[in-house]
């Protein structure tokens, strides 16, 4: 599995990682969906250093899709609640 | 996955919808490559236009300053002629304009930061963008036309996502600029208003919305020290101004005036 930290890396996961990540990933969305900003802060990192401390780095000369694309470290509170009500805040990446 | 899973499907979505416009393997190839240079380009202009928008806010920050040193001088004539009011008036103005300027500067430096990572990603994505149009040639010649297809798709979705991910990160750029150049405006407006062309005009006449919002926000106690500071050093006395505020605050605020005149914006 792949997973790639918006502005940071790609890195490479064994499969058995994908439920705990996923764990971690719902309590992010359930931190959000709650408007607990505290919460979200404190899941969102774990789930980026999780993804860090359990994944091998992708080359930069790999040219390979990701299956999960994670926000950059310092995406704010509010702006993950853009993410789930809104359209989402990732602009289009080949048409622009 | 939630946040993760709701940003890759977006992007992927979007990715695909390039890809399939294309029909043969070749064609993708060179649509994906081709539509990568463009972005590139938009890239670069992205990074002009944040430029471009930091430069006008440090230039508003200029005004502001240029704003601010003449409100104090108009503070300091009001009161020698005596027109305390009209003084308090300019100095909440001038604090409030202090109070933008102090937030505007620590934006302007993050926005600096930033400008500086998006000008490394769109090197990184230079040499992806490079990397791609190789491997797009080595595919051409070694695969037959249902495996080329996989790995194109591979390929350009791997540079499509670095694509994502500079322009996400360029669209919060200009967010914050835009952002930032909202409340300069705003400030810019209060300056308008707020610096006197004639003194005798303003003296006694009543409030405006500017004052109003001035007084809420809450810049008082500072104000009250730097009035008896300019008192103080026009030798008025501070007199008639304990029996103007007729408050505990004044006084305590006149005592560390002395203290306070190094340091205004603390």
């Amino acid at each position: 599995m792949i997973v790639r930290i918006f502005n940071d890396r790609q890195y490479r996961l064994d499969e058995h990682h994908y439920e705990p990540l996923n764990v971690i990933d719902d309590a992010v969305v359930a931190a959000v969906d709650a408007g607990d900003e505290q919460q979200y802060r404190a899941k969102f990192d774990e789930l980026l250093a999780f993804v860090r401390e359990h994944g091998v780095p992708v080359g930069d000369e790999d040219l390979i899709g990701s299956d999960v694309l994670l926000p950059p470290d310092d995406f704010s509170f509010a702006e993950a609640g853009q993410e789930f009500t809104g359209d989402g805040l990732v602009p289009d990446p080949a048409d622009a | 996955m939630g946040l993760g899973g709701r940003m890759s499907n977006t992007i992927k979505a979007k990715l695909s919808r390039v890809l399939d416009k294309a029909e043969d393997p070749g064609e993708t190839l060179d649509y994906s490559y081709q539509k990568q240079l463009e972005n590139l380009q938009n890239v670069k202009k992205g990074i002009a236009d944040v430029v471009t928008a930091k430069k006008r806010l440090q230039l508003q920050n200029d005004k502001h300053q240029q704003a601010m040193l003449k409100l104090d001088t108009q503070a300091r004539q009001a009161l020698s002629a005596g027109q305390e009011d009209l003084a308090r008036t300019a100095l909440e103005r001038k604090s409030a304009i202090q109070t933008e300027m102090q937030s505007l500067d620590t934006q302007i430096t993050e926005l600096e930061n930033q400008q500086q990572a998006l000008i490394a990603s769109e090197q990184k994505l230079r040499t992806k963008v490079e990397q791609f149009r190789t491997k797009k040639e080595t595919i051409k010649a070694q695969y037959s036309a249902a495996e080329a297809q996989v790995r194109i798709s591979e390929a350009a979705t791997g540079v499509g996502e670095s694509m994502a991910e500079v322009g996400m990160a360029m669209q919060r750029a200009v967010d914050k600029t835009e952002g930032m150049r909202a409340r300069a405006d705003a400030v810019q407006e209060l300056e308008a208003a707020g610096t006197f062309e004639d003194l005798t005009q303003i003296g006694g006449g009543g409030e405006d919305d500017i004052d109003r919002q001035l007084r809420e926000l809450g810049s008082g106690s500072q104000v009250d020290s730097e009035l008896e500071r300019m008192k103080a050093e026009l030798g008025t006395g501070s007199a008639p101004a304990a029996e103007l505020e007729a408050g505990a605050d004044g006084a305590a605020s006149a005592e560390k005036a002395p203290q306070e005149e190094r340091e205004p914006g603390a």
